[in-house]
């Protein structure tokens, strides 16, 4: 093997990805398999609860398999990637709201049963088409990506970086929450969309078709996954990190490091807006709530618990954050904000790499123990 | 000695006792006698208007009730004004009037006080008259006007007279006196009658056939219209100024420790929290003075929300010094825990801090003007305590410390200043401040644990867009988003005017990524 091999974008895929790939498709296969072709009596049986419930935890560690890419790797803290996640959901929820059509409590064959409520008379222009789903789907991908890249060439053009940039993403999915609240906008105001009946022809609530989610879930994150290894470990990924560790110093270098950052930026919008139509039909209602500050923020957690700027790190910090959430507020429902803030307390202050820097550390001092002894013989 | 006021009293509590057993149709001789006792029978002929006038059925005592708490009724005697127990509502009768009585209770309420000694309760008679002029009201007021001595009085009832005589006489010199009585007078009945002159009739004809009253009347009402633009302009102005100094307020504390220090602290709006509660607490310990309760919590919550905030520094912000993005996350972790505290111990319902009375109700300047007290004082305190820390940092021992370390750390370091212990510090300042801020906030809203998250964000935008690192672009930028939020709001709405300002930060922060008033030479970097 040359050694231009050794850090080609492939290699690196070779040597990253074949653990994490095969423990996710062994654990969703798996799951899969046990819920449609094991009895329900049987112990290993997987409810279709269970499976949703994994669902969810593949959409939220997309999410922040994206924050990852920009806040590991091009040290962009982004507090407002809640909003392209929101934003991929509305669209997807547009598109399962049409397909209610007639069978909706107002049974109108084109407006939703909000708009009836409201007495509107015509579909509003953006509603128009998507009823078809392509349509959504290109929206999926096109309005969250046009977002990132008009506030990020804004943003990335103009300098501003840092905490700034952290309190700007922040006010802006506030103020997105604060529109999105509003009846007028034409998404539901308050209660959002929600009472989906089904997704290309298919019952949502059927168990084979929530399977079916989940399985795409998980493709996607992999697909993604893969994709981020070899965008990182490229020429481009190179650059990304540099500007990361010297902004300044890649600028004299002569990259026009704005246009890497707006790039970065909106790659990483569109994996959070895909996450967030993947999220929709699975939980069964999208929401102003989701665009609030917190929930932003709370996806920048799982990264730090995780390990930012490894890809992997955030996604195990993803699930695991999210099964300790679950389980947490059943048990004591009142203290999970308590768990939460101690968490992130925790791991600024003493795992400042996460657990994947924990696991790292520990491998580092058995090696050099170990060399240690080969010395003293 | 018998004195003139308790021989009227006598005469009321007798002809009160005869209320009870007279019919509908025997009442009006004797109220017509009650109003003979002028004064004293006021309060009497009040609640029998507002059908508060009932019998207790045991001593056959005319009594005012008022529903109290539950179905108890609170009851005063109609004659004297003594508090009486309260009842059930089986222990009294109501004295049951009608529509008649009603008319001619009004006017006899409107003559007695009329003929009051004390000119204020003259004026507010007037004032009740102005709004609904009738043929009665102009004679009643014709006759007093004959005998009123007090020249702010006379000035209403001649405005009143002149409003009557615009829109129902027919002599044409007469209303032409009139227009020039009422010219330039904001009460909002001025406008209406001028509207009335003003008005056509469907097919676009004058009603007002007389050109030079119309003339007139056009210029009494473009000015008055002139007016009423430039009060509703100052109150804008106004409301703008009074959210501007609750955006100064959470914000100062916010432009000490982000500002000089260069601390991002997210639980700055749970610190807000903090002293709105210790306001509410403070409230709790001393419910028999209510009044001042407020002034004691103002350093009460100065030094809880500053403690708290030491403490913040001391355990967990010292460690990520030189780490911004690590202390914006640490901190938002210290506000959730906050807030989940506040939750346990308080119940997650709000609770409200009542108002000293002298901050509640308003400053009357005009009929279409007036400042609420609460919102005065706050847009003072505000200013107040921004010029004390302008102060502090300027004048004092620790506000040189302060600037030394914010400019350069290692030189302050080198010459001597405990760094440490001056971080602790500023810290506990801006964070005393938040407290501070929210007791000035209890005063307007409901206090809550999600109270500090509602600000966190106007808090920051306005230390962004002022400047950070110079109070005055806290004050400016305060102040100037206050105004636009209020300007806004009458043609969006209050969401959508909150929503522009945000827009428009971002896209301002763009073009000018230091803010209004950027850090200049070796403070920049």
């Amino acid at each position: 093997m040359t050694l231009a091999n050794q850090f080609s974008p492939l290699h690196e895929l070779r040597n990253k990805a074949p653990v994490f790939l095969t423990a996710l498709f062994s654990m969703t296969l798996f799951a899969s398999v046990c819920n449609l072709w094991v009895p329900e009596d049987s112990a290993f049986h997987v409810s279709t609860y269970t499976i949703t419930l994994l669902g969810k935890y593949l959409c939220y560690a997309l999410l922040a398999l994206s924050v990852d890419v920009v806040w590991g790797y091009c040290g962009i803290l982004s507090l407002g990637h809640g909003a392209f996640f929101a934003l991929g959901g509305y669209t997807m929820g547009m598109y399962l709201m049409r397909q209610v059509g007639d069978r909706g409590v107002y049974g109108n064959p084109l407006l939703p049963d909000f708009m009836v409520f409201l007495n509107w008379q015509d579909l509003p222009w953006f509603w128009q088409g998507f009823d078809q789903f392509w349509f959504a789907f290109f929206a999926t991908l096109l309005v969250p990506g046009l977002l990132a890249f008009v506030f990020g060439w804004l943003a990335f053009r103009s300098r501003v970086a840092g905490v700034y940039l952290s309190i700007m993403t922040q006010a802006l999915t506030y103020a997105l929450m604060l529109a999105f609240f509003r009846n007028e906008m034409g998404f539901g105001g308050n209660n959002g969309l929600t009472d989906f009946k089904d997704i290309l022809g298919f019952n949502l609530q059927s168990d084979r078709v929530r399977v079916a989610l989940f399985l795409c879930s998980a493709l996607m994150l992999a697909a993604a996954y893969c994709a981020s290894v070899l965008i990182m470990s490229s020429r481009y990924g190179r650059v990304i990190m540099g500007i990361r560790d010297a902004e300044a110093r890649v600028r004299f270098i002569g990259f026009k490091t704005e246009t890497y950052k707006v790039s970065l930026f909106v790659y990483s919008a569109v994996l959070a807006a895909i996450a967030g139509a993947l999220y929709v039909p699975q939980v069964g209602i999208i929401n102003p709530g989701e665009f609030s500050p917190l929930n932003s923020i709370e996806v920048v957690v799982w990264v730090a618990v995780g390990g930012r700027g490894t890809l992997y790190g955030g996604i195990v910090g993803a699930i695991l954050v999210n099964y300790a959430k679950t389980r947490f507020t059943a048990i004591f429902p009142d203290q999970w904000l308590f768990v939460l803030g101690a968490l992130f307390v925790f791991v600024t202050v003493f795992l400042p790499q996460g657990l994947v820097g924990v696991f790292k550390d520990q491998k580092h001092w058995l090696f050099r123990r170990k060399s240690v002894e080969d010395v003293g013989e | 000695m018998v004195s003139a006021g308790e021989v009227t009293h006598g005469e009321v509590r007798e002809l009160s006792q005869r209320l009870p057993s007279a019919k509908l149709r025997t009442l009006p001789p004797i109220v017509e006698q009650l109003e003979q006792c002028g004064e004293a029978a006021l309060p009497l002929l009040q609640a029998m208007l507002k059908g508060d006038l009932w019998v207790r059925r045991s001593d056959k005592l005319i009594v005012i009730a008022e529903r109290g708490k539950g179905a108890e009724f609170t009851l005063v005697d109609a004659v004297s004004g003594v508090q009486l127990p309260s009842v059930t509502k089986k222990k009294i009768k109501k004295i049951v009037i009608n529509n008649r009585l009603r008319v001619q209770l009004r006017d006899m309420i409107a003559r007695v006080t009329l003929a009051s000694e004390d000119p204020v309760i003259r004026e507010s008679a007037v004032r009740n008259m102005l709004n609904k002029m009738s043929a009665d009201n102009v004679a009643l007021l014709a006759k007093a006007r004959l005998t009123e001595n007090d020249r702010q009085v006379l000035a209403v009832i001649d405005l009143s007279l002149a409003v009557y005589a615009l829109n129902h006489s027919t002599d044409r010199s007469l209303r032409l006196n009139a227009l020039d009585v009422i010219d330039g007078s904001l009460e909002p009945v001025v406008a209406n009658a001028l509207s009335a002159v003003l008005a056509a009739d469907s097919s676009g004809v004058d009603l007002e056939k007389d050109a030079d009253v119309r003339l007139k009347a056009q210029q009494a009402f473009s000015k008055i219209q002139r007016r009423i633009d430039f009060y509703e302009l100052l109150e804008q102005i106004f409301y703008g100024l009074s959210l501007g100094s609750v955006l100064l307020l959470i914000a100062t504390g916010l432009a000490i420790t982000f500002g000089v220090m260069g601390v991002i602290n997210m639980a700055h709006g749970e610190l807000i929290m903090i002293g709105a509660y210790c306001a509410y607490m403070v409230q709790l310990l001393m419910p028999n003075s209510i009044e001042y309760s407020i002034l004691l919590a103002i350093p009460c919550a100065f030094v809880v929300s500053g403690s708290v905030g030491i403490l913040i520094q001391r355990c967990v912000i010292r460690h990520l010094h030189g780490r911004p993005l690590e202390t914006l996350l640490a901190t938002f972790g210290i506000s959730l825990i906050l807030q989940q505290a506040v939750r346990s111990i308080f119940s997650p319902l709000n609770r409200q801090v009542i108002s000293p009375s002298w901050l509640s109700g308003s400053l009357e300047i005009n009929p279409i003007f007036s400042l609420t007290y609460n919102r005065l004082y706050i847009l003072v305190f505000a200013l107040i305590v921004f010029s004390v820390l302008q102060l502090v940092l300027k004048r004092t021992s620790l506000g040189l410390h302060v600037r030394a370390v914010s400019q350069n750390r290692g030189m302050a370091k080198a010459i001597g200043i405990r760094t440490e212990r001056v971080d602790a510090l500023t810290f506990g300042l801006g964070s005393g401040i938040a407290g501070i801020a929210g007791v000035a906030l209890s005063q307007l809203t409901n206090v809550g644990p999600n109270l500090g998250q509602a600000y966190i964000i106007d808090s920051f935008m306005v230390v962004v867009f002022g400047g950070v690192g110079n109070l005055w672009g806290t004050l400016v930028g305060g102040f100037s988003l206050g105004i636009a939020n209020k300007f806004l709001e009458p043609t969006t709405g209050a969401v959508l005017a909150n929503i522009i300002v945000l827009v428009g930060i971002i896209l301002f922060i763009q073009k000018r990524p230091s803010g209004l008033f950027p850090q200049k030479g070796r403070a920049a970097e």
